[in-house]
């Protein structure tokens, strides 16, 4: 059976760390790093890259339009 | 030779902005200038040239009319007088800060506040000095006849895409109302073609994007900005100075008098020769830029110079910045909606110079 | 499957759309402005009109916003967009024109010019972005500021007896015949904002259609101004703004929808 694997690359520079990201996702992948970036914002990351299954929900919310979002299906 | 025909000085404005090119037109009636409006909408210029034409809801809103169709390089034109000329300074400054290029018609009205339905030149200071806030100049030309209310508008919107500045017609209700012959310039195309270095319609693969903006929160970037507007206005002054002399040359005594009252001026500078006096008159055309130079040289040889204006005395500090100590100023001036006879600044004349 | 196995070109579903510049946005975190920005522009590309189209940016927190929109653009002066955009779409009537405007913008000063382009049947789009308070100047009332809420020159609450009620543009505008398309929408979650990029594009889809006005109100939130975190702010926004402006189409092929 195909199974939906997604993945999001993060523009760490411009994310300012809102977390509407971590609240939209549906499978509990993103978590906000204890570094900063150069603004000093805490910024998104895959805490659970397994979970993600690329369903857009954190880009489409993100106001600063830092998530790219990537989704393949793999057979298993 | 053109059609010559008579008519107001506010019809001469409208039909010579059909006959211009002018791409739209937004206002708001005010008395003394709604024949523009009015004529405009008689005519149908849509039919004519495909000229917009659209009374907007207010000053503010047709200011703000023209600042986006001169946006997008169209000919735009709006036109007021006194009261509604405040409410658009808002939108002026703007458009000098973005540098786009429109005509304005100012037919003064007597102020301050609601004042008066009749003519004055009260609104000289507002013109030229600025009007709305920042540091910005207005090109300002007044004409003192018919024949230049309609001569005056393709001149205004050559000198507004020259410099890409606002230009204002500044004139009153003496002009604006008064018939006059006026030979009528043939119908000039209007424009299909833009030029794509700053017009904002629409970015296109060939082009960079176009942005029209007065805000710029980098101090550094912003006084550059300023100082390219200054350098500008200095162009101006150095090119676009036009005024008209009359029998200056051998004059003793010299009236200084724009628009309406330079016609009365004229009558007075005749009378004043008829009975053996010296007098000339320097009509400041464009002004801004004042023509600073050509007083400051009659002052090397007159006796005395006599401002006449329907203020309380606002174009006379040009004069006086012009000539410094270098010989006498005088000035008469009416107020709050009054125009002096002929003769009246004849005796003003005789009195402060001739001892009476 | 390694994630890099999937972050690969063919896989993928989205990204910042070109028609945004690269600046980084201006706004607060967690701030709605900056979805409806993506959308709007999304909303342009994807219509493949960005050649076609001119954005005017008001005065408030998107003053700025001809820095990130990447397309030609007119800042003017306070309220006074919808008049600009009279202009321009009167000389141009085959380009599309919009105007983004904050709520003290298009409801308090530019009333006047909203309600008359409204009411011309301009055929422009409206974006209204409603968070019920003045963010850039520092969170002071706004006209759509909800009656006992809080900013800094309603410090104990809006008290409609001393301040008047809050104005509800959308549904007044609603009202006039030149208006074709009017919708209430919100951007604080993925299914919102689905929606509010459908109806900025029935808005688009009614520009070009010569319909007349087609106006979409975003509420949104201010955690700034509100002294809330974003997700705070969000919450408060869906139990406290969405009562009193109920999101939803309001007029629809240029007949209000009976609710």
């Amino acid at each position: 059976m195909a199974k939906v694997k997604g993945a999001i690359v993060v523009d760490i520079k411009r994310c300012k760390g809102c977390e509407l990201c971590i609240e939209a996702c549906p499978t509990d992948v993103i978590r906000m790093d204890t570094k900063v970036n150069s603004k000093g914002y805490h910024y998104a990351y895959m805490e659970h890259p397994e979970l993600c299954t690329g369903c857009v929900n954190c880009a489409l919310v993100c106001p600063d339009s830092v998530i790219t979002v990537y989704r393949t299906k793999v057979e298993e | 030779m053109g059609e010559t025909r008579l008519m107001k000085g506010n019809e001469a404005i409208a039909e010579a902005a059909i006959r211009a090119g002018c791409d739209a037109y937004f206002g708001y009636p005010i008395t003394p200038q709604s024949e523009i409006i009015e004529y405009l909408a008689s005519q149908e210029p849509h039919k004519r040239t495909g000229m917009v034409l659209l009374q907007a809801e207010s000053e503010l809103g047709a200011i703000n009319m023209v600042y986006g169709a001169a946006g997008t390089g169209k000919k735009a034109m709006t036109s007021s007088s006194s009261p509604g000329i405040s409410l658009m300074q808002e939108g002026l400054s703007y458009m000098a800060g973005s540098e786009l290029p429109c005509l304005v018609v100012n037919i003064v009205r007597g102020g301050p506040g609601l004042g008066t339905i009749q003519p004055s030149q009260a609104d000289y200071f507002q013109a030229t000095k600025g009007g709305g806030h920042g540091d910005y100049k207005l090109i300002v030309l007044a004409p003192a006849s018919v024949q230049e209310m309609s001569d005056f508008v393709p001149l205004a919107f050559d000198l507004a895409f020259k410099y890409r500045n606002p230009v204002m017609i500044l004139s009153d209700g003496v002009i604006g109302q008064m018939m006059e012959k006026v030979e009528l310039f043939d119908q000039m195309p209007r424009a299909t073609e833009f030029d794509q270095t700053w017009v904002t319609t629409g970015k296109t693969a060939d082009r960079e994007r176009n942005i029209h903006s007065s805000l710029d929160l980098d101090p550094a970037r912003f006084e550059k900005h300023n100082h390219h507007l200054q350098e500008k206005y200095k162009k101006i002054i150095e090119n676009e100075v036009r005024f008209e002399k009359i029998q200056c040359d051998d004059a003793d005594y010299v009236l200084v008098a724009y628009g309406s009252s330079s016609r009365i001026c004229q009558k007075t500078q005749k009378l004043a020769r008829e009975k053996g006096i010296k007098a000339g008159l320097l009509r400041p055309i464009t002004l801004f830029p004042f023509p600073y130079e050509e007083i400051e040289k009659l002052a090397n040889h007159v006796k005395g110079f006599l401002a006449v204006e329907l203020s309380a005395g606002q174009m006379v500090e040009d004069v006086e910045l012009a000539v410094g100590k270098k010989t006498r100023i005088e000035f008469y001036g009416r107020i709050g909606g009054m125009i002096p006879t002929p003769t009246e600044i004849l005796t003003v004349l005789e009195e402060k110079y001739l001892g009476g | 499957m390694e994630v890099k196995d999937i972050i690969k070109e063919e896989n993928l579903v989205f990204k910042k759309t070109g028609l945004l510049t690269d600046k980084i946005l201006s706004y607060c975190p967690g701030c709605g402005h900056g979805v409806a920005h993506r959308i709007v522009m999304e909303v342009i590309e994807e219509m493949g009109i960005a050649e076609d189209t001119i954005g005017i940016a008001p005065v408030g927190c998107s003053v700025l916003a001809y820095e990130f929109m990447n397309i030609d653009m007119q800042q003017v002066p306070h309220g006074r967009a919808p008049a600009t955009a009279t202009g321009i779409k009167r000389c141009w009537p085959d380009k599309f024109v919009f105007t983004y405007q904050g709520d003290g913008d298009l409801a308090a000063i530019g009333t006047s010019e909203t309600i008359h382009a409204c009411n011309r049947g301009e055929n422009i789009t409206i974006i209204f972005i409603n968070n019920g308070i003045y963010g850039m100047t520092g969170g002071q009332m706004a006209p759509t500021t909800l009656p006992g809420m809080k900013s800094s020159t309603t410090p104990y609450g809006r008290d409609v007896e001393l301040m008047g009620n809050p104005i509800k543009m959308t549904e007044l505008v609603a009202h006039l015949p030149g208006t074709y398309y009017i919708s209430r929408q919100a951007v604080h979650t993925p299914l919102s904002v689905r929606r509010a990029k459908k109806a900025i594009q029935k808005a688009f889809e009614t520009q070009k259609q010569n319909k007349g006005l087609s106006f979409v109100e975003i509420v949104s939130n201010c955690n700034s101004g509100w002294k809330m975190t974003p997700i705070q702010a969000n919450k408060w926004m869906e139990e406290n703004m969405f009562p009193f402006y109920p999101l939803g189409d309001i007029k629809v092929d240029g007949k209000i929808i009976d609710k």
